[in-house]
């Protein structure tokens, strides 16, 4: 039987902590994202020629979305479960009646929420400065629930691989992010010169930067099946290395 | 006395903690438990001492389910400890030795977290109750990071409490603490044993053991050394010695009384014979007579025993 209680503890925990740090944890993420449209989308943006037949301001949302949808899914989860590592308090998780995929459920779960909140919040707020329209409201926000709980998983992944504050930040910074940036958040992969473009989709974060981009202005670098494909790829990668994690006791038990 | 490697941990109705053959040794090489076997009884207060490192904290970490065993099995209330995990860990509160909380939660918020995490459903006045008797309902309101250490530790008793235990584990639990909470502490013990709540605790204090547990195990390097009802333990292990009070001091024993091995204390007004209560013969007898026949008046005498700390400290270096 699940332990239903115990995915709602840990939920709304982790859902407090959000709340109890609400600058830090929403309004900051939703701000520095507003600046990339004022300084790309309004300012710039009106100097830029229209991107497979949509204005450059409203061409980057869907990328300035799945950027900071990444960065908080992976930060989120990978602090969440990493913090109680670091405090000592993960004793109780550990020794409380719950199954891996509940503590997953309650860590995951409310990382993505988050995410997928914050995604929302900068998504109204992009329509303040260019004009958004959604031509598949349910692929977009499939999308974004598919992303954010895939990356949650990774952050999870990462924080509990992590053993100390430095390990923590190592790979959003030093890959996550210029992944992102460099898989189309700014610009259209067909921009490329032809080698780049090769090389480009060996990043896994054009192909969600592409389907989510099809969401809402049905274009697309590659197609909707290819992209639906290697984000569920990589969130069974993730839960396929959750599971090993458990299964060994790795990071977490001696 | 029992001994540790003889003791069978037999699963049956008073046994509420079964361990068998448990044995740890981690990554690094090194072994922590050896083969150990154990019956904890339902209701009981146990004590299990050791120096630093003896295998205490494994040993709790493992029925708990913090670490992971290398051979052998642990069942609690008849659940296995990793085929039954849910219904065994159910049945456990935990009070590590490690002062580890969540800094920025009020001390509501967090005893509630631990009752939902262990699958209870809220009950505020079941909550209301384990921090009133834990002097903590004052502070419900107060972060955890505003709290004193011994505060604080408390908190950690009222979230191993949260739901409802069968079983409490306390490792370490009044290091740190102050006289007076940890008076209130061992109220709070002994009304859960009262309540049919097993107890299990480790302790630097052998004061506390000595007045608190039922039974006492020993453990050093890996291995139980015994275990053994607390006063068996200390009228069959303890040493006793008689002191006799003379009516006029000695300069030295006279070499009648050689045999005797009998110390000077107190300017020689004092004579202590130490025995053993397990010989078949104390010696008393003998001495008194070889006393008499010396010519010494002696104008009172009395026994006492060895503390439990004084049997702890012999059994560890004997080892």
């Amino acid at each position: 039987m699940i332990n239903h209680r115990a995915i709602r503890a840990i939920y709304l925990f982790e859902m407090n902590r959000t709340w109890r740090t609400v600058l830090q944890s929403i309004v900051s993420p939703v701000l520095s994202t507003s600046l990339y449209f004022i300084v790309f989308g309004a300012a710039i943006g009106s100097r830029i020629n229209a991107v497979e037949g949509v204005d450059y301001g409203a061409f980057l949302v869907p990328g300035l979305i799945m950027l900071t949808l990444l960065q908080q899914s992976i930060s989120n989860a990978a602090f969440g479960i990493y913090f109680p590592k670091f405090s000592g308090t993960i004793y109780e998780m550990l020794s409380a009646p719950v199954s891996p995929l509940e503590v997953i459920a309650g860590y995951v779960g409310a990382a993505a929420s988050k995410a997928i909140m914050i995604g929302l919040i900068i998504l109204v707020t992009s329509t303040v400065f260019v004009e958004v329209r959604i031509a598949h409201p349910v692929w977009m926000l499939a999308f974004l629930v598919l992303t954010a709980v895939t990356f949650s998983l990774f952050g999870f992944i990462i924080g509990i691989w992590a053993d100390g504050f430095e390990k923590l930040q190592i790979i959003p910074m030093l890959i996550v992010t210029p992944l992102t940036f460099l898989g189309g958040s700014f610009y259209s992969i067909s921009m490329l010169p032809p080698l780049w473009q090769k090389i480009t989709m060996f990043n896994p974060v054009v192909y969600l930067i592409s389907g989510f981009r099809w969401s809402f202005y049905e274009v697309s670098d590659v197609s909707l099946a290819v992209s639906v494909g290697i984000t569920l790829f990589i969130l069974l990668c993730c839960l396929t290395v959750v599971t090993w994690v458990f299964r060994t006791g790795y990071k977490l038990k001696h | 006395m029992q001994n540790a490697s003889q003791t069978v941990a037999a699963d049956s109705a008073d046994t509420i903690i079964s361990i068998n053959d448990l044995g740890k040794t981690y990554d690094s090489g090194f072994t922590a438990l050896k083969n150990v076997n154990l019956a904890i009884k339902r209701g009981e207060i146990f004590a299990l001492l050791g120096p630093n490192g003896a295998g205490k904290t494994t040993l709790i970490g493992i029925i708990c389910g913090i670490v992971r065993a290398s051979s052998g099995s642990v069942t609690v209330d008849g659940n296995d400890i990793v085929r039954d995990y849910r219904a065994a860990r159910a049945a456990i509160g935990l009070v590590p030795q490690e002062l580890a909380t969540d800094t920025w939660e009020t001390v509501w918020a967090t005893v509630n977290f631990s009752r939902g995490l262990f699958g209870k459903a809220p009950d505020a006045a079941y909550i209301e109750h384990i921090l009133r008797a834990l002097s903590l309902w004052e502070k419900k309101d107060n972060r955890i990071l505003t709290l004193s250490g011994g505060m604080k530790r408390r908190v950690m008793i009222a979230k191993a409490l949260s739901h409802e235990p069968r079983v409490l584990f306390l490792d370490e639990p009044t290091a740190g603490v102050d006289v007076e909470l940890r008076q209130d502490m061992w109220q709070v013990v002994h009304g859960l044993r009262e309540q049919g709540v097993t107890i299990i605790l480790t302790t630097h204090y052998i004061e506390e053991a000595e007045e608190m547990a039922d039974r006492i195990g020993i453990i050093n390097h890996g291995e139980l050394m015994l275990v053994e009802r607390k006063q068996a333990l200390i009228s069959k292990l303890g040493r006793k010695q008689l002191t006799l009070h003379l009516a006029e001091p000695l300069a030295e024993v006279p070499a009648a009384l050689a045999e005797f091995k009998l110390e000077r204390a107190h300017d020689g007004y004092d004579l202590l014979y130490t025995y053993d209560t397990q010989n078949e013969s104390t010696g008393i007898g003998p001495l008194l007579d070889a006393v008499d026949n010396a010519g010494i008046r002696v104008r009172d005498l009395n026994t006492s025993q060895s503390s439990l700390e004084e049997i702890f400290v012999s059994l560890v270096r004997r080892k």
